[in-house]
């Protein structure tokens, strides 16, 4: 019969249209900004600096390899080493700036850091009236404590602690037969490791 | 018509010549969205480009990281664990279910049934896309696949949440198909409409559910039998008349094979790691040589060529993208329908104006 593709169509839509009032499952509008769904621990933003201890700069873990600035796909991140009076490379970032209207959130900089310096935020809120210079981040605005690392990422937290850990351990057994008076090395717990950044992996022969 | 919007498929012109209603010349018109794509992709690690392949076709970043992963792993001779084979199975299922899912309502738009189909669809869509977003971090831009496996292995909520989905998914497309497959508008509309035949779709390089909608049985998933496609059940939906009810149909019916290989797959997948262990992140340098690898995309088959030269960056880094080669028979399909119909058409020939000017 002409029209019953219709009519069924439009039962279709009616019912659709009361259930969306009554089934909880089909409740789904939430009031954003008054509510806020919970993010996935996944979910990735822009990246971020950790640092260890309560010292934003000093704690830095990034060594300033300048790894993630040649891996970068968009190319947003920008490294000069610091230097101490002698010219010596001290093994932080002088500068670290992080251009967010370029990055592209594709996480490569944490996957291809050694040192598990650079991770991924889940502040979206970064909206400004100021499109230069407020979206290109330095050091100082980069830098988030370790803690704050732990409540956004658990598991990876997790699993970073334990490379830490082992890395530690494995240089201060090295340590230890050159200095054989020395305390013996105690286990560190894995919620507050040593400001100092573990020792970079020998480069290969 | 165009350049900007000429239905709701992004940044593409047709030159069209009309004769009152009826179109009698067509020329399509696109590179507006072009990104140097390939380009940068030879002056970037290989690791880097991964990321851009999802910016192809935004419908479905999975399949393409697929794609470019595979490609990468036979260049170098890299093995994939199997659960890490499993797990690209289910993505790129789901990334086909969410693909036809959004073509049918988008396809509903173009005949101006505005709003409904294309809502419903878009309900569905939000469900996989959240489980997208929960495994990999980002809801379309994923950059999931490595070369080796895959990034991030999935948790058995993950894994609960995904057969959740493909269970209900039967009654959402039984649903859909009461609402509008028997539409005597819908079929008004497209049946005897655009069609292709098969000589022509094989000479112009159609390949997915458009040259399938042609009656012509070819599926790289069966023809290639890459990844673990071997080890499941099942079938190949294929068209009789080669007009737009059948693109249309072909790819409903896909879809519920698609169910049947994510449900064969969600009972199947194995404990294990989800990375080779001698994957390397850092300094990855494929011997010289050069490689086609492809797989059957949800809008066909989608390849990357690449030459090695036995650096960090490929020497020549090439994208075969389905969208581009199944629209450059959009003329041959709207000669003598109205210029209602060139819209329905472009609408079932599923482009993405990311992949098509790459």
């Amino acid at each position: 019969m002409l029209g019953s593709g219709l009519i069924q169509g439009l039962a279709v839509t009616a019912k659709n249209f009361v259930k969306s009032f009554h089934d909880p499952a089909r409740l789904v509008t939430v009031e954003y900004p008054e509510q806020k769904t919970k993010l996935p621990e996944n979910y990735r933003n822009f990246p971020f600096l950790v640092y260890d201890g309560d010292q934003a700069i000093d704690g830095l873990r990034c060594v300033a390899c300048k790894i993630c600035e040649a891996e970068c796909p968009p190319q947003c991140i920008y490294i000069i080493p610091d230097r101490d009076e002698k010219g010596r490379p001290t093994k932080k970032p002088k500068v670290f700036d992080l251009d967010i209207s370029v990055c592209m959130s594709c996480q490569i900089c944490v996957e291809v850091c050694p040192f598990d310096a650079i991770k991924m935020d889940q502040h979206f809120e970064i909206a400004t009236a100021e499109r230069f210079n407020a979206l290109l981040l330095h050091r100082e605005d980069l830098a988030k404590s370790d803690a704050y690392f732990h409540t956004l990422h658990p598991t990876e937290a997790a699993q970073v602690d334990a490379v830490l850990a082992e890395a530690k351990r494995r240089t201060e057994a090295k340590a230890r037969p050159a200095a054989p008076a020395a305390v013996p090395a105690t286990p560190t717990a894995p919620a507050a490791p040593a400001a100092k950044p573990p020792e970079p992996p020998p480069p290969a022969v | 018509m165009g350049p900007h919007h000429p239905s709701t498929h992004g940044v593409f012109r047709m030159m069209v010549t009309l004769d009152g209603e009826t179109v009698v010349k067509l020329k399509p018109v696109f590179g507006y969205l072009h990104r140097n794509h390939e380009k940068i992709g030879e002056n970037t690690t290989y690791l880097a480009s991964m990321p851009y392949t999802d910016r192809l076709d935004y419908f479905c970043s999975m399949t393409n990281n697929w794609a470019y992963a595979l490609a990468v792993e036979q260049l170098a001779g890299l093995p994939v664990p199997e659960r890490a084979e499993y797990l690209r199975v289910i993505l790129a299922e789901l990334t086909r279910l969410l693909n036809h899912t959004c073509l049918a309502g988008f396809l509903l738009q173009d005949t101006g049934a505005s709003g409904t189909p294309l809502m419903y669809a878009f309900r569905e869509r939000e469900k996989i896309l959240d489980l997208f977003e929960s495994l990999s971090g980002s809801r379309m831009m994923c950059n999931y696949q490595r070369f080796g496996g895959c990034r991030i292995d999935a948790t058995p909520e993950w894994l609960a949440a995904a057969r959740q989905l493909v269970n209900g998914y039967n009654a959402f497309l039984d649903e859909y198909e009461e609402l509008i497959t028997g539409n005597e508008i819908l079929m008004a509309r497209t049946q005897n409409v655009g069609v292709l035949s098969p000589a022509l779709a094989v000479n112009a390089g159609i390949t997915g559910p458009m040259l399938r909608a042609s009656g012509v049985d070819y599926d790289l998933r069966k023809v290639d039998g890459y990844g673990y496609y071997p080890r499941f059940e099942f079938r190949i939906p294929l068209g009789d008349h080669g007009d737009t009810y059948d693109r249309y149909m072909v790819r409903m019916l896909e879809m519920r094979e698609s169910i049947g290989i994510l449900r064969q797959a969600l009972d199947r997948i194995p404990e294990g790691p989800v990375m080779d262990p001698k994957a390397k992140i850092r300094g990855f340098k494929p011997k010289p040589g050069e490689h086609y690898g492809r797989i059957e995309g949800p809008k066909g088959e989608i390849g990357f060529y690449l030459i090695s030269d036995g650096t960090a960056n490929p020497y020549r880094y090439r994208v075969r993208p389905p969208s581009l080669i199944n629209l450059t028979i959009l003329e041959d399909l709207c000669l003598g329908h109205t210029l209602a119909d060139a819209v329905i058409i472009l609408g079932s020939i599923d482009i993405v104006l990311g992949e098509v000017d790459r």
